[in-house]
C-alpha cells in the first residue's frame, strides 16, 4: 500500500478476527494472552472462526468467551473435556476445543482429561501449565514443582507432603486414543512460534479426525509467583522447561504420513 | 454512637490496610468495630475498598448505605461514595489522584495530596495514611496519637523499620485537616 | 486470651485446630480459601495432617477416611465444592461418623461468583446428598459466633456420630472482627479413639464402617435408628437468639448476615417508635419450629429477611401455620441486602399489621 507522501506501508499486525475488540483482564506479563491470540491466529488461518465451539475453564481464564469472537460454552472446574465431549458427539463436523489451566485440567479435572484421551475424543486442548493456581490467589496446583512456594506450601512444596508434580503430556501420551500430545513453551519468541505450529497441527488433527490432540504451553504467572513479567520467563526457561521437558510425546503414525506425502 | 467509614481505591493503594488500621485502632481503645472488604480476583487492577464501623454498642450489619465518612483514593471512588456520605459526614479527598472537586454542600470535603506528601516523605506507598490522618483529625472518634499507638502493635514485621515515616504521615495529613477551612 | 481483630476464614480454621482438629483436608476455593492456607501452615507447624486434595470430591472422602479412624476432621469449601462433596456427605451419613464441614456459601447458581450468599440453605438443611439424613446445621452471625460454632461443632459431630456444617456466607468468612479464640486443646491419643473406629483389630473383633444394606427391610432399620438420633438431637441442639420480642407486634426473622443486617434496621426501626422483634435462629437443623410459633403467638405480622429467593421461608410458614401473614424479602447472587433496604420492608410490614394474612 503506497501512503500519502509516497512511503511504503505494510501490515505488520492485525488482531486476529477471532479475537473481541474486548481488552483482557489478565495482569501484565501474563502469558494467557499470548496464547489466546496463537489459538486465534490459528482458527483465522483455518478460515474455521464461525465453525469452532470453545470450551472456558474455571480458572483466570473463566472469561475467554469474552475474548475469542467465536460460540463458547463456559464449564464447571475441571470438566470441560466431558463438555466438549458432548458438544463434539452431537456436532462432529465442528471443531471444538477447550482451553485449561493446570488445575482445572490436572487436579480436579484429571478424570475428564484422561477419559477425553482414552476414548480418543476428537477434540483439541489447549493446557496452561503456569505450575500455580492463578485464578484463587496461587495456591500450589498437581505442576507445581518440587520446593516451589505457594500459598497453601508456605515453606515450598514438600514432595514427602504433597507428592510429585503431574506430568501430562507423559501420561497422556500412553493412551491408546491420544493422537497428538506435544509440550511447548511460551517463554520467548522462537519458541512461541513453534507453539503456534503445534496448535495448528493439533487442530488440523481433530479436523481429520484422527483422536484426541493436546497442546501443553508452559506459562507464567507473575502476580502468584512474585516477580517481574521478564524474571517469570526466565523462570519458566530455567526451571519449567527442566522439569517439563518440551518436545512431541505422541504423533499418530497417519500424521506423519500426511506429512510426507 | 456509630461511625461509619468506607475507604476506597485501586488495589494495591493500601485502602485495606488503612481500614484494618481503624479497626485495630478502635479495638484497642474499647470500641465495638468490623471491618468488611471488598473481595475478589481483585490482583488483576480492580477496586479495593472497605466499611469500617466503630461503635460504642454492639454492632448489627457490618454495611452500610450511607456512612458517617469515606476516604476515596480515585476517580471511580469520589463518584461512587461522594453522593452516599451521610449529610453532616466527612469525605477526604486524594487530590493526586482526582483531578476535580468534589460538590457536596453538606459535608465535611478535606483535599489532600496525599501522593505528594508520601512522596516528600519519601515512601510512595504512605499516601493511605496521609488520607487517614486527615480523616481522623476531623472525624472526632479516635485521635491521631491513638492511631500512632495501635500502629506500632499491629504493623507487619517486615514493615516496622517503616514506623516512624507511618507515623509521620498520619501527622501530616492531620496537619493539612487541620489548616483546611471548617465548615461554617 | 483477651479479644483479636480475626478475620472469618483464619478464625473459624484456628478454632478447630483449638478443638482438637487432628487433619484437614480441603481444596481452593473463594471466599474460603484463607481457612485452607491457615491450615496449610498450621497443622504441620504442630505436626498434624494438612493436605490439599486434588479435588472437593477427592477433600471429603479423604475426611470420610479420616473419619473412620476415629479423628477429630474436618473440611472447608464454599458452594460449587460443597455441591461436589454431596455424595461422600451422604455416605458419611450412612455410615455413622463424625465429620465437620464449614461452607462459606456464595453466589450461585453454576459458576456464580463469590460474593456472599445464604443460597445453599435448602441443600445443606434438608440433607443434600441422596437419602433420608440431615446434618446439624449451625448458622453463624458474628466471628465469635463462627469460632464458638466451630469450636463446639466436632464434640457435637461425636456425641452424636453425625456431619456438623457451620453454614456461613462470604462476608463473614472475609470479614474481620474482634473476637476471642479457645483455649488449646491436645488432639487425641491413638488409644484414645472410640471402639467402633478402624484402628487394626487388635484382640477384638474386626470393626467395618460401610453405608450399604442391600436387604430392604435393614436398610429401613437403619433409616429408623437414623431418625431416632435426629429426634434426640431435635430434642436437645435448638438454637435461636430473640432481640427486642418483648413489646414486639411484628417480628423479623433471619439467619446468620441477614440476621445481623435485620437487626440493625430492627433497632432503628424501634428507635422511630415500631415495636418490632427480631428472632435469629441459630440452629438451622434442628430448626426452632417451637421459637418461631411462640413469635407468630405473639405478633401480628412476620417479615423473614434471606440472602436468596426464600427458602428458610418455608421453614418459618411451617411453624407459623397460616397464624399470621409473612412477608418476605430477599436478595439473591452475592447481593448483600443494606439495613436502609430492610427497614423499608419492616415499615410495610408494620403497616400491614392489622390486616391478617
Ligand atoms: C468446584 C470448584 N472448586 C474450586 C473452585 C475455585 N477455583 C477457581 S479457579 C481455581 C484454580 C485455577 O487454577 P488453574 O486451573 O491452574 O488456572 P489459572 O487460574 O492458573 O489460569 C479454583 C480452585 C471452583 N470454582 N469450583
Ligand atoms: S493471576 Fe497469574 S495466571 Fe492469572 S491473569 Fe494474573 S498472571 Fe495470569
Amino acid at each position: 500500500m503506497t501512503g500519502r507522501d509516497g512511503m511504503v506501508e505494510s501490515l505488520i499486525y492485525t488482531k486476529p478476527v477471532s479475537l473481541t475488540e474486548r481488552a483482557t483482564h489478565y495482569c501484565p506479563g501474563c502469558t494467557h494472552g499470548i496464547s489466546h491470540r496463537l489459538v486465534a491466529e490459528v482458527i483465522d488461518e483455518m478460515g474455521r472462526r464461525e465453525t469452532t465451539i470453545g470450551v472456558a475453564p474455571v480458572g483466570c481464564s473463566v472469561f475467554a468467551y469474552d475474548y475469542f469472537n467465536m460460540d463458547f460454552a463456559e464449564a464447571a472446574h475441571g470438566r470441560a473435556p466431558a463438555m466438549a465431549t458432548g458438544l463434539k458427539r452431537v456436532s462432529p463436523d465442528r471443531l471444538v476445543f477447550t482451553y485449561q489451566g493446570d488445575g482445572d485440567l490436572a487436579s480436579i479435572g484429571a478424570a475428564e482429561i484422561l477419559h477425553a484421551a482414552g476414548r480418543g475424543e476428537n477434540i483439541t486442548v489447549i493446557f496452561i501449565n503456569n505450575a500455580i493456581y492463578g485464578m484463587t490467589g496461587g495456591q500450589m496446583a498437581p505442576t507445581t514443582l518440587p520446593g516451589q512456594k505457594t500459598t497453601s506450601t508456605p515453606s515450598g512444596r514438600d514432595i514427602e507432603m504433597h507428592g510429585f508434580p503431574l506430568k501430562m503430556c507423559e501420561i497422556l501420551s500412553q493412551m491408546d486414543g491420544a493422537a497428538y500430545i506435544v509440550r511447548r513453551s511460551l517463554h520467548d519468541v522462537a519458541h512461541i512460534r513453534k507453539a503456534k505450529k503445534a496448535i495448528r497441527q493439533a487442530f488440523e488433527v481433530q479436523e481429520q479426525g484422527i483422536g484426541f490432540s493436546m497442546v501443553e504451553l508452559l506459562s507464567s504467572c507473575p502476580t502468584n509467583w512474585g516477580i517481574s513479567a521478564q524474571e517469570a520467563l526466565t523462570w519458566v526457561e530455567e526451571h519449567m522447561v527442566p522439569a517439563f521437558p518440551l518436545g512431541d510425546y505422541k504423533v499418530h503414525a497417519s500424521i506423519n504420513a500426511g506429512k510426507k506425502g | 454512637m456509630q461511625t461509619e467509614i468506607i475507604i476506597s481505591g485501586f488495589g494495591g493503594q493500601g485502602a485495606l490496610f488503612a481500614g484494618q488500621l481503624l479497626a485495630y485502632t478502635g479495638l484497642d481503645h474499647g470500641l465495638h468495630v468490623t471491618w468488611f472488604p471488598s473481595y475478589g480476583p481483585e490482583m488483576r487492577g480492580g477496586t479495593a475498598h472497605c466499611t469500617v464501623i466503630l461503635s460504642d454498642d454492639e454492632i448489627g450489619s457490618p454495611v452500610v448505605k450511607n456512612p458517617s465518612a469515606a476516604i476515596v483514593m480515585n476517580i471511580p471512588s469520589l463518584e461512587k461514595y461522594e453522593p452516599l456520605v451521610a449529610s453532616d459526614g466527612v469525605l477526604v479527598v486524594n487530590t493526586s489522584l482526582i483531578d476535580r472537586h468534589a460538590t457536596r454542600q453538606d459535608i465535611d470535603i478535606i483535599e489532600v495530596p496525599a501522593n505528594e506528601i508520601a512522596e516528600e516523605l519519601g515512601e510512595k506507598r504512605l499516601a493511605n495514611l496521609v488520607l487517614t490522618g486527615a480523616l481522623i483529625e476531623r472525624l472526632g472518634v479516635l485521635t491521631i496519637e491513638q492511631v500512632g499507638k495501635s500502629l506500632g502493635n499491629h504493623i507487619p514485621e517486615h514493615r516496622r523499620n517503616l514506623l516512624e515515616s507511618n507515623r509521620e504521615a498520619l501527622q501530616r495529613g492531620a496537619e493539612i485537616a487541620q489548616r483546611a477551612v471548617q465548615p461554617g | 486470651m483477651g479479644k483479636e481483630l480475626l478475620k472469618g476464614n483464619i478464625a473459624f480454621a484456628e478454632a478447630a485446630i483449638r478443638a482438637g482438629c487432628e487433619a484437614y483436608f480441603g481444596y481452593p476455593i473463594t471466599p474460603q480459601t484463607e481457612a485452607l492456607e491457615h491450615m496449610s501452615r498450621r497443622m504441620p507447624e504442630l505436626g498434624r495432617v494438612f493436605l490439599q486434595a486434588e479435588s472437593e470430591i477427592a477433600a471429603i472422602n479423604m475426611v470420610y477416611g479420616a473419619a473412620c479412624a476415629g479423628v477429630r476432621v474436618m473440611t472447608s469449601s464454599s458452594s460449587p465444592g460443597v455441591s461436589l462433596m454431596m455424595e461422600g456427605l451422604s455416605y458419611i451419613a450412612g455410615s455413622e461418623v463424625p465429620v465437620v464441614l464449614v461452607n462459606i456459601m456464595r453466589g450461585g447458581p453454576g459458576l456464580g461468583n463469590i460474593a456472599p450468599s445464604q443460597g445453599d440453605y435448602n441443600q445443606i438443611v434438608k440433607g443434600g446428598g441422596h437419602g433420608d439424613y440431615k446434618p446439624i446445621v449451625l448458622a453463624p452471625a458474628t466471628i465469635q459466633e463462627l469460632i464458638d460454632l466451630t469450636f463446639e461443632a466436632f464434640d457435637l459431630a461425636e456425641k452424636y456420630r453425625t456431619i456438623v456444617v457451620v453454614l456461613a456466607d462470604g462476608s463473614i468468612g472475609q470479614m474481620m472482627e474482634p473476637a476471642e479464640l479457645p483455649p488449646m486443646q491436645p488432639v487425641r491419643a491413638f488409644d484414645g479413639r472410640p471402639e467402633w473406629a478402624l484402628t487394626g483389630a487388635v484382640d477384638r473383633t474386626p470393626n467395618v464402617v460401610s453405608s450399604i444394606y442391600i436387604d430392604p427391610v435393614e436398610e429401613e432399620i437403619f433409616n429408623l435408628k437414623l431418625v431416632e438420633k435426629q429426634k434426640q438431637i431435635e430434642a436437645e441442639q435448638v438454637r435461636s437468639h430473640k432481640l427486642w420480642m418483648d413489646d414486639a407486634e411484628i417480628a423479623v426473622i433471619a439467619f446468620g448476615t441477614a440476621g445481623r443486617i435485620a437487626q440493625t434496621a430492627v433497632r432503628d426501626a424501634r428507635s422511630q417508635g415500631l415495636n418490632v422483634g427480631l428472632l435469629r435462629p441459630i440452629s438451622l437443623y434442628p430448626y426452632p419450629y417451637d421459637s418461631v410459633r411462640e413469635v407468630a403467638e405473639q405478633v401480628q405480622r412476620i417479615l423473614v429477611v434471606e440472602m436468596n429467593g426464600g427458602q428458610m421461608l418455608d421453614d418459618v410458614r411451617l411453624a407459623v401455620e397460616g397464624r399470621v401473614g409473612v412477608d418476605f424479602y430477599g436478595r439473591m447472587g452475592g447481593v448483600v441486602p443494606l439495613p436502609d433496604e430492610v427497614y423499608e420492608q419492616i415499615q410495610k410490614t408494620y403497616a400491614q399489621r392489622a390486616n391478617g394474612r
